[in-house]
Formats: C-alpha cells, sequence, structure tokens
C-alpha cells in the first residue's frame, strides 16, 4: 500500500526541521549541498555533502604527463587558475632540481597577485549578492574582466590560462602588457575604495557580518584552516613571508590579520589583501628584469622553434618533450603556494619516468568546509549564506 | 412571483452601474500598464546604477520588454505540485493582487478625481492593504514544501510588524489633519507638506513601506540567496505572474499613500500661480514616481536584514519611536491649540 502524502503540517511541524540546502540553490556556490537541521530558523546541526563536482583528478594525473597534467590544475579552484599551476610547476621543479630565470619568477608572481585580485574580486561580489548587496557583485565583475583580458594576453584564454610551465612560463609577456597592467593598478585602488563605501561602513553589512561564523584562532588551527580564514582570527601565517618562494623575499608587502575572526574581519582582511597584491603586481614591473622566460635545460623545456631549423638536438628535445614528455627523477616532495583561499599543496611522488606515480593535492577550501558545522551551528538561516560566502568556497577544488 | 429587487433595475441604476465599472477600468488599466512599465523602470534603473544599461533589445530602447514578459507568462505552463494543497494554491495569488487593486479605490488623484470618496479613506486603505499577507501565507502553506514555507512564515511576522509602526504614523498624520478623508489630508497640507513638520515619521514610513511591500532590503520572504524565491518558489506562469503583479502594484499603492499623507498629494510643491496651472495629476505621478525611485534605489544599494533585525528594528526601535512621536505630536498640538 503506498504510504498517505504527508501533509503540510506533518512536515513542518515538529521536532527537527530538515532544510535540504543545495546543490541547487543560489547561494549553494556551485554544487554544495548542506543538510541543515534547524529549530525555527535556528541551526542545529550542518552536514555538508560533498562529492557532486569529483572528476578524479588525482588519479587522472597519474595518467598524464607532467605537462599534460597541469591543465587539470586549472580546473580545480576554477576562480584561481594560475595560482594553482605555479604549485604544480614548483612541485615538478623541485624533484628536477631545475633553475627558474629571474623574469619568468618575477611573471609568476605577477600572475599569481592578479589572480589573487580576481579571486577575491569574486569572492567579494559573491558573498555581498548572498548578503543581499547586488550592486557590489556587478562592481566586482566589471574589473574582475580586465584582469581577465590580461589573462587572454599572455595565454590566449580568460579562466584556464594554462600558461605556467615546469621551469618558467610558457611564452613571454606581449608588448605594452606591463603598460596596460600598470595603468590599470593605478587604477584599482580608487575601485577598491569604491566598494568599501558601499559595504565597510553599512549598518546592515556590519550587522550582518560582525560575530556571524566567529572562530578562535585555536579553532581555526585545529581545523586546518589557512589563509584569509586563518588570518581573519588573528594568525599572521603566510606561506609568502614564512616559505618565502620565487621572489616573494624580494618584494615588500604587508600580511593582514583579523582581530576577531568573524565574517567581518575576514571581509576587511581580504580587501587589505587586494591592496597588497595592487602594490605587488607593481613592485614586479618595476623590477622585472630581461631575460630568458624558461629553464635553459631543454630536457625540460621547450627550445626555440628558431633553434629547431637548423640543429639537430633542438629537433629531438622538441620531439620528445611534446611526446614522451620529460623524465622526472624518482622522489617524493610537497610543495606549496599561498593561493587565494589559503595553503594549495602537492604532494608529488614520483618512480621516474614522465608521469607522476601518485599526486595527493592539498586544497584550503576541503578544511575550512569541515570548519562549516562549528561555525553555522546557533547560527540562523540567513547566516549560513553569509558563512558560505566568507569560506569563499569553491567546489572545484574541494571535489577535485 | 415578483423578485423585490427587479425593482433596482431601473434604467437609472444601469447607467450608474456601468459607468461605476468604467470607472474602475479607467483605474485598473492603466495601473497594470504602470505596473508593467515599472518592472522595465527598476531594470533600467537598477541596471545603470550597476553600470549596465538593462533590457534594450525587445522594441526601442527596449520598450517592448513588458510586453514580451506578459506574452511569455500567460504562455508558460502553470505548474501545480502534487503535494500542494490545490485549491488554496490557485487562489493565493489571486489574494495578493486583488487587495493591491481594491486599495485605490479611495485613492485620489487629483481634486475631486477619486473613485469612492469616503470618510475613512485611511481605515480602508489599512484594512484592504493587510490583506495581502493572507495570500502569501496560504501560498506558502499550500504549496507544500519548506522554503515557500519558511518564507511565508517569514512574511506573515514582518507585515505585521511593520503595519504597527505605519499605523502609527498615519496617527500622526490624522491627528494634524482632522480627518480620515484621504482629500481632506490633502488639502490640509496646502500650508505645508506634512513630510516638513513630520519628518521623522516620513522617514519611518519609508523604511515601513519597503518592509510592508517585501521590498530590499527586507525581501527576507523571497530573500534569494536564503530561501531561493520565498513564498513563490514552487509557483511558475501567470501564478508567479500574479505575485509579480501584486508586488509591484502594493508598490504604486504604497508610494501614492505616501505622495498623499506626507507629499500633499496633488498639491504643487508651492503655491505659485504658474505651477497651480499644471494638472494635479502630473504633481502627484511626479510625487509616486519619486517614492518608487527611492524602492529601486534602496534595492541596488543595501543588503539585506537578517530575519531577527528585522523584527528587532519594527518591534525595539520603529514602534516606541512612533508612539513616542505620536504624543509628541498630540501633545503640542494641545499645548499650541491646534486642535480642531
Amino acid at each position: 500500500m503506498p504510504e498517505a502524502k504527508k501533509t503540510t503540517q506533518e512536515v513542518m511541524v515538529g521536532e527537527n526541521f530538515t532544510l535540504n540546502f543545495g546543490p541547487q540553490h543560489p547561494a549553494a556556490h556551485g554544487v554544495l549541498r548542506l543538510v541543515l537541521e534547524m529549530e525555527g530558523e535556528t541551526i542545529t546541526r550542518a552536514d555538508p555533502h560533498i562529492g557532486l563536482l569529483h572528476r578524479g583528478t588525482e588519479k587522472l594525473l597519474e595518467n598524464r604527463t607532467y605537462i599534460q597534467g597541469l591543465p587539470y590544475f586549472d580546473r580545480l579552484d576554477y576562480v584561481s587558475m594560475m595560482c594553482q599551476e605555479h604549485v604544480w610547476c614548483l612541485a615538478i621543479e623541485k624533484l628536477l632540481g631545475v633553475e627558474v630565470p629571474r623574469r619568468a619568477q618575477y611573471i609568476r608572481v605577477m600572475y599569481s597577485e592578479i589572480t589573487r585580485l580576481m579571486n577575491h574580486l569574486l569572492w567579494f561580489g559573491t558573498h555581498a549578492l548572498d548578503v543581499g548587496a547586488m550592486s557590489a557583485f556587478l562592481y566586482a565583475f566589471k574589473h574582475r574582466e580586465t584582469l581577465m583580458d590580461f589573462y587572454e594576453e599572455v595565454s590566449g584564454a580568460r579562466m584556464h590560462a594554462n600558461y605556467f610551465r615546469p621551469g618558467g612560463v610558457n611564452r613571454d609577456l606581449p608588448e605594452g602588457l606591463t603598460e596596460k597592467i600598470s595603468a590599470f593598478m593605478k587604477e584599482f585602488p580608487g575601485f577598491i575604495d569604491e566598494f568599501e563605501t558601499l559595504l565597510t561602513e553599512n549598518r546592515i553589512w556590519k550587522q550582518r557580518t560582525v560575530d556571524i561564523g566567529t572562530l578562535t584562532p585555536e579553532e581555526a588551527v585545529e581545523m586546518g584552516c589557512t589563509g584569509p580564514m586563518l588570518r581573519g582570527s588573528g594568525l599572521s601565517w603566510d606561506l609568502r613571508k614564512a616559505q618565502p618562494y620565487e621572489v616573494y623575499d624580494e618584494l615588500e608587502f604587508d600580511v593582514p590579520v583579523g582581530t576577531k575572526g568573524d565574517s567581518y574581519s575576514r571581509y576587511l582582511v581580504r580587501i587589505e589583501e587586494m591592496r597588497q597584491s595592487v602594490s605587488l603586481v607593481e613592485q614586479c614591473i618595476e623590477k622585472l628584469p630581461e631575460g630568458p622566460v624558461k629553464a635553459q635545460n631543454f630536457k625540460v623545456s621547450p627550445p626555440k622553434r628558431d633553434d629547431m631549423k637548423s640543429s639537430m638536438e633542438a629537433m629531438i628535445h622538441h620531439f620528445k618533450y611534446f611526446t614522451e614528455g620529460f623524465h622526472v627523477p624518482a622522489g617524493e616532495v610537497y610543495a606549496a603556494v599561498e593561493a587565494p583561499k589559503g595553503e594549495m599543496g602537492v604532494y608529488l611522488v614520483s618512480k621516474g619516468g614522465p608521469k607522476p606515480y601518485r599526486v595527493k593535492i592539498r586544497v584550503p577550501g576541503f578544511a575550512h568546509l569541515q570548519g562549516l558545522d562549528s561555525m553555522v551551528r546557533g547560527h540562523m538561516v540567513a547566516d549560513v549564506v553569509t558563512i558560505i560566502g566568507t569560506q569563499d568556497i569553491v567546489f572545484g577544488e574541494i571535489d577535485r | 412571483m415578483e423578485l423585490p429587487f427587479i425593482e433596482l433595475l431601473t434604467w437609472d441604476n444601469i447607467w450608474a452601474l456601468v459607468i461605476i465599472v468604467l470607472k474602475v477600468m479607467a483605474i485598473t488599466l492603466p495601473l497594470f500598464g504602470c505596473v508593467a512599465y515599472l518592472t522595465l523602470a527598476e531594470r533600467k534603473v537598477i541596471g545603470y546604477m550597476q553600470l549596465r544599461i538593462g533590457p534594450n533589445q525587445v522594441g526601442p530602447k527596449g520598450l517592448g520588454q513588458p510586453l514580451a514578459d506578459v506574452v511569455k507568462m500567460m504562455f508558460k505552463e502553470f505548474i501545480i505540485p502534487s503535494d500542494a494543497s490545490k485549491v488554496p494554491f490557485i487562489i493565493a495569488p489571486m489574494m495578493v493582487l486583488i487587495p493591491a487593486l481594491m486599495a485605490w479605490a479611495v485613492i485620489p488623484f487629483d481634486e475631486g478625481a477619486v473613485l469612492a470618496d469616503i470618510n475613512l479613506g485611511v481605515l480602508y486603505l489599512l484594512a484592504v492593504s493587510s490583506l495581502g499577507v493572507y495570500g502569501v501565507l496560504i501560498a506558502g502553506w499550500a504549496s507544500n514544501s519548506k522554503y515557500p514555507f519558511l518564507g511565508a512564515v517569514r512574511s506573515g511576522a514582518q507585515m505585521v510588524s511593520y503595519e504597527v509602526s505605519m499605523g502609527l504614523t498615519i496617527m500622526t498624520v490624522i491627528l494634524l489633519a482632522g480627518s480620515m478623508n484621504l482629500s481632506e489630508i490633502v488639502e490640509a497640507q496646502r500650508g505645508m507638506w506634512y513630510m516638513i513638520p513630520l519628518f521623522p515619521m516620513f522617514i519611518v514610513f519609508i523604511i515601513s513601506i519597503l518592509a510592508e511591500t517585501n521590498r530590499a532590503p527586507f525581501d527576507l520572504p523571497e530573500g534569494e540567496a536564503e530561501l531561493v524565491a520565498g513564498f513563490h518558489s514552487e509557483y511558475a506562469g501567470m501564478g508567479f505572474a500574479l505575485f509579480f503583479l501584486g508586488e509591484y502594484a502594493n508598490m504604486i499603492l504604497m508610494s501614492a499613500i505616501t505622495a498623499i499623507i506626507f507629499m500633499g498629494g496633488w498639491l504643487p510643491p508651492v503655491s505659485t500661480p504658474l505651477l497651480n496651472a499644471v494638472p494635479g495629476f502630473f504633481w502627484f505621478s511626479l510625487k509616486v514616481a519619486f517614492i518608487l525611485f527611492v524602492f529601486l534605489w534602496a534595492r541596488a544599494t543595501l543588503p539585506r536584514f537578517r530575519y531577527d533585525q528585522l523584527m528587532r528594528l519594527g518591534w525595539k526601535i520603529f514602534l516606541p519611536f512612533t508612539l513616542l512621536w505620536l504624543v509628541v505630536v498630540a501633545s503640542s498640538m494641545h499645548i499650541f491649540g491646534l486642535v480642531n
């Protein structure tokens, strides 16, 4: 006998009210599925379900050469693309022991910071949109488009750039690009001020974010939070300062730190990070040295086209590089970068040969998501949305 | 057997009925046009505020957009979820739209241009405009789904809370005007618009009508980021369109009420022969348009309140404040001997 349909009364009125938040929800940021247990509008438990965007990136990487694996990193956290290519390249370079030319290092740092701006603009826009401030979203996205133009100029793609390479970057900056970037970076602090006039001192914005989703420094560490999530709680931990990679130790920048560990602190931290990134990009352009943009060891980077016409060896290098791929010596290595969302790391095991034996990707969002339950308990439905926003969750990286 | 009311079927009465029906049509049809173009205005105004241009493809400058939307809505399927309570589900959208139209009966557009010039106009308005909440509640309940349910609960609480401060605000106006007839309230403002002596009340009223019509920053019942589409999550096609029409008709209605009780209705800003020569309807429309712009402006600018914050604002700040101000107005009128 079919079960009798439940009436509204039976479904709605009871001890616990369970709400299925997502995966198709306007504020779920992709495919987050949350099962919320509530009393009235107060959350008693939040159970995040993951896996809806699982593509098996780590397994796929085992069957690809190192170069072929690179584009998969664009597609992890699909709003901070180059930072993730960066960590993959760093891991490979560590195993190879290749020296990256100075110019390439500066270009990489510059594009990492441009990526940070892109990520924070997207975070700013969607966070504000979730809390109800519509216009901030469009303001942020307008400027994000310009940054995407810079992506396009170097790589031909606006999002999934596939620009960094083990041993450098794919190609040199096109002529006139640095002028365009520095012109934009001159104006950008003004745009940030504009964003801030919309929200920073807005009473409603403060009511919605202050003391919402508070993480104490201890909790943040226990949860494995990194990036702005950790710094919002007052801990100054930034891989760019703590274990500088590339040329970060030659550049001047501050690491903004929050005080209260609530959503508002994290908001302020990220806004300040944008200003710091602008200054980093400007410094990179200023100090940008001349020289090659990829390692001159042609076992691990493609030779010049010109040389291929005359040199047999270059021809062979080219053929080997693009068919078999380069061989990486056996070993295990962990490399990490300060991605816009936190510590992004790759644990790479090689047994020699052109393909990795095993890759484990450490993403910041996964650690943050596990903190969601403790962050939302006792808050209301509307705060769940704020907290998802402040965590800056992207499911591409969590599900991998 | 003779039916007693047959005697009422005289030509005079029929003629009067026809006239009334025509008058009703003359109000509601342009109103629907206004609602349609208000949606376009909203998209355009918010578009320009957000560095984009809004709809511009249908017809010249996008002016055909509302018509295209209407046609689209009409031909969409009206989906009734299998778990929904069918009759209430169908009735609910009408219950939102109809009160929003009924209230227009007492709105004076110009001197003497009013369908029903009744003495208790203000009371009628309050009574009718608070009926709309039933449609919202029924919609949420009948959908038999969780998001609409939460939306309906929020909406019920919100509309009731803000009606209180709205009522008290209007009381101060009634005290000053000494009448509940809307036309007389307007006439009483010949010397000075009530928004000047009652400026704090004017602000409270503007905020209350934002909450009353479920508009940003108080759009919790349909707070997209939280409750998907709130009480009308399960509605499609014409059912959704009716909620939409109801919401916008309510916005225009509330703007008209604000214009009448605080901004001198059809009266020009200053009484000079030149400005007096302009038809009153023009001034009235201008004021309504201004308040509507405030609606859109708020939506483009402000983040959304949280449910408990909204309640706190309504009950702990507005209610005591308006009550206090009511006492202040009443006692100062007594002291200065303004009682008429």
